[in-house]
């Protein structure tokens, strides 16, 4: 006997609620992901189910399994259109004696999956993060944990221009990693460091992984600890995961992973984390990035002319570096200062990349080349900059 | 119409009647069948052969050796056989059915949802078929839901066996021809020569019924008079007749509006459960029976009330209309007295 009526009213509160019947398909640039393919499928397939097609609905279902076998949200709308054949199909995923986590993992998946296929990232828009990229970071990733997504930027002339964005799953206890074994995603900003194939991995890391630079400086010195959080792909018997099922590492499909794959450069390639991304115009991205570029400007030309308290000025109360407080390192500052005649200090392949979350904190990098009446030498520094009195201060400086 | 109960022998006798054949040959069927029924299987299929070489087109026969090779477990010959037989008459649905269960058995359950399929178009009605169907999608489902969350194949579904038919009952025209035999009395002449035949009791006949038939105080025709305005009326045994009556009426009618609650209240605690299933499972299958299909009548037709004491037996037509399936069938409910109201103790269904 048929229980349609059932099916049609569960499945129905996700797609009416989500307005994925009227959502328009992103095109991302450069190939089909399997996100795109598979978003697009189940965009039909819950159009049919509104349309009250539900044969229809199962032979797109079944098309999707066809193309993606081992894909579990794909198999679970098929037990439910099968199943309310025999009986009322009351809520997504009716299998009887169903794994409760294991059915709202594929039911968050479905609503993570249609929100961003309705919702696209804004054309006109930047994320915040991306101030400045170095002109040899080909790429950028950005994720948004909240919306399950993976963003990735091009540098194109120092502009980040949007490329594609990936369905991805994260911690399963959430954001904001504070020690080892919370099985939290970190929010922060990151680089990769290394590019593990798939011969040295267990089989549940997919076909590749990216280790990040997790806990990074500004994370030491907040005490978080913990290691190991990685960018992968996804077991050979699991097209994709539920939207929160890791350990604190952000995963994607293979297939995704697989057309990232070669535009990661290890030891460059910033990946950003964030809860929710924030966007800005085009001119407020500019605004910000200027007031920045500025603030380093003056610090660079206040060092390189010897005025001690204007670049001493350059930093925040609460700033630490080389393990000096702003006490001893201005102590230190004005003694090596004093010995010297002149200073010319030129910075090249500056990177600036804003820390997701409401402080005002910057991350910056460059190549630094220094020379002087006494001493000459070149280093890749790393600072943190940050909103002071309403002022951009450096709250923390040292190797990178 | 659960074909499943129905009497060989009452299968012979439409099916003889329906295509004017022979008494002797319905005799032979007949005499087949008990051997399959009696479990001499090699018996059955000896004189089946025999029949076959004499009649090799046979649906009847052929269908019976389809019946015994399944015995036998020779499934892959009994695939055989009801596999020919469908091609050779699609207008059958019963070969559809035991084709999808054979197929059901070997775990091709995509196979077995085709064939039932087919069963159901060519007979929409096809109880059996519907009910196999569920089974089969239900066990679908299962399958799907297995790989969705990782199941160890829990199946709680597949332990419904699936239900073979029994009997060809024949082609639509039979059917056609049976059920308005039952709709409506005027054919009733038309069923009359029979008792000729050995089934001196066709089960389910609304002739037998009729001989209890001045018993009931309401008229067949207007079944609606009989339900409220009943109590009160006239002797003890009369008003208890008509309180059970009504209380059937109350049941069909909680049916008609897909009013689960009221619908199984009608049914006592002591009811007696079909299949040794729990009551709670019991509940479950019945209310998604009411709430799948959009829209349910039933009307109890030509009602027939005896008496026994605390207990009342309601014998009548179901007429049962859905946006699925219409259906027409007899039903026997066994009522009981508690606490001044009537509720059902037991039920039985029959063609």
């Amino acid at each position: 006997m048929t229980g349609m009526r059932g099916l049609r009213h569960t499945l129905l509160w996700l797609a009416v609620a989500l307005g994925a019947l009227t959502a328009s398909p992103g095109s991302a640039q450069g190939g089909k992901s399997s996100t795109e393919e598979v978003e697009n499928a189940l965009s039909g397939i819950f159009r049919s189910i509104e349309a009250a097609r539900f044969n229809e609905a199962l032979v797109k279902t079944e098309a999707l399994i066809v193309a993606r076998p081992n894909y579990r949200l794909a198999h679970l709308i098929k037990g439910d259109l099968l199943l309310a054949h025999a009986r009322p199909v009351r809520t997504m995923g009716a299998a009887p004696n169903a794994p409760p986590e294991r059915v709202k993992d594929l039911r968050e998946e479905a609503i993570a999956r249609l929100t961003a296929f309705r919702e696209r990232p804004p054309k006109d828009q930047i994320p915040r993060y991306l101030l400045q990229l170095r002109p040899d970071q080909k790429h950028a990733v950005v994720v948004d944990t909240r919306k399950s997504r993976l963003y990735v930027y091009e540098n194109v002339n120092g502009q980040p221009r949007f490329v594609a964005d990936y369905y991805m799953s994260h911690g399963r206890s959430g954001i904001d990693k504070l020690r080892e074994g919370d099985h939290k995603t970190p929010i922060g900003v990151y680089h990769i460091t290394a590019a593990l194939p798939k011969a040295k991995l267990a089989d549940r890391y997919g076909d590749a992984a990216f280790p990040i630079n997790y806990p990074n400086d500004w994370d030491r010195r907040l005490g978080r600890s913990g290691s190991g959080i990685w960018l992968h792909g996804t077991a050979s018997d699991t097209f994709a995961r539920g939207p929160r099922s890791s350990d604190g590492c952000v995963t994607l499909t293979n297939a995704d992973l697989n057309i990232l794959r070669p535009l990661i450069q290890v030891g460059l390639t910033p990946v950003i984390i964030s809860d929710q991304i924030e966007w800005l115009s085009l001119d407020n991205w500019n605004a910000e990035r200027e007031s920045l570029k500025q603030a380093i400007e003056q610090w660079r030309g206040d060092w390189e002319s010897l005025k001690i308290d204007s670049y001493l000025g350059h930093y925040a109360r609460n700033f630490e570096g080389d393990g000096l407080n702003l006490r001893q390192w201005s102590e230190r500052k004005r003694a090596v200062n004093a010995g010297k005649s002149w200073v010319k200090l030129s910075l090249a392949n500056i990177s600036m990349f804003r820390n997701p979350g409401k402080d005002d904190l910057v991350v910056v990098t460059f190549d630094q080349d220094y020379k002087s009446s006494n001493l000459s030498g070149t280093m890749k520094k790393r600072m943190y900059w940050t909103k002071e009195g309403g002022r951009w201060k450096i709250v923390d400086e040292g190797a990178a | 119409m659960k074909f499943t109960k129905i009497g060989v022998s009452r299968a012979c006798a439409m099916l003889a009647l329906a295509c004017l054949a022979t008494l002797a040959r319905a005799d032979e069927i007949a005499d087949i069948g008990k051997l399959l029924r009696g479990g001499q299987l090699d018996q059955a299929m000896q004189k089946v052969d025999s029949y076959l070489a004499s009649k090799p087109r046979d649906a009847q026969g052929r269908f019976l050796k389809g019946l015994i090779l399944t015995e036998q477990n020779k499934t892959a010959d009994a695939i055989t056989t009801f596999t020919k037989l469908t091609e050779d008459y699609p207008e059958l649905p019963e070969p559809y059915n035991n084709l999808a269960v054979l197929y059901a058995g070997q775990g091709q359950y995509e196979k077995a949802r085709q064939s039932l399929e087919m069963a159901i178009r060519t007979h929409p009605s096809y109880a059996t078929a519907h009910e196999n169907l569920g089974d089969v999608y239900a066990k679908l489902a299962s399958q799907a839901y297995d790989k969705a969350l990782q199941l160890e194949s829990t199946n709680t579904t597949a332990q419904n066996k699936l239900a073979m038919a029994k009997e060809l009952i024949g082609s639509g025209n039979t059917r056609a021809r049976a059920q308005t035999a039952q709709a409506a009395p005027a054919t009733q002449a038309a069923v009359k020569p029979l008792p000729g035949t050995p089934v001196a009791q066709a089960p389910g006949k609304p002739a037998a019924p009729a001989a209890a038939a001045p018993a009931t105080p309401a008229s067949a025709a207007s079944p609606a008079t009989a339900t409220p305005a009943a109590p009160g009326t006239a002797t003890k045994s009369g008003s208890d007749e008509a309180e059970a009556l009504a209380a059937v009426h109350a049941w069909a009618s909680a049916w008609s509006k897909q009013d689960v609650k009221n619908y199984l209240a009608a049914y006592a605690k002591d009811f007696k459960l079909p299949g040794g299933k729990s009551r709670a499972a019991w509940e479950a299958d019945r209310t998604g029976r009411i709430e799948a299909p959009s829209k349910i009548m039933v009307k109890v037709e030509s009602p027939a009330v005896t008496l026994d004491g605390g207990s009342a037996t309601v014998k009548f037509r179901q007429y049962y209309k859905s946006n699925i399936v219409t259906a027409s069938s007899s039903k026997t409910l066994l009522l009981s007295k508690a606490g001044g109201t009537w509720q059902i103790v037991d039920e039985k269904s029959g063609n």
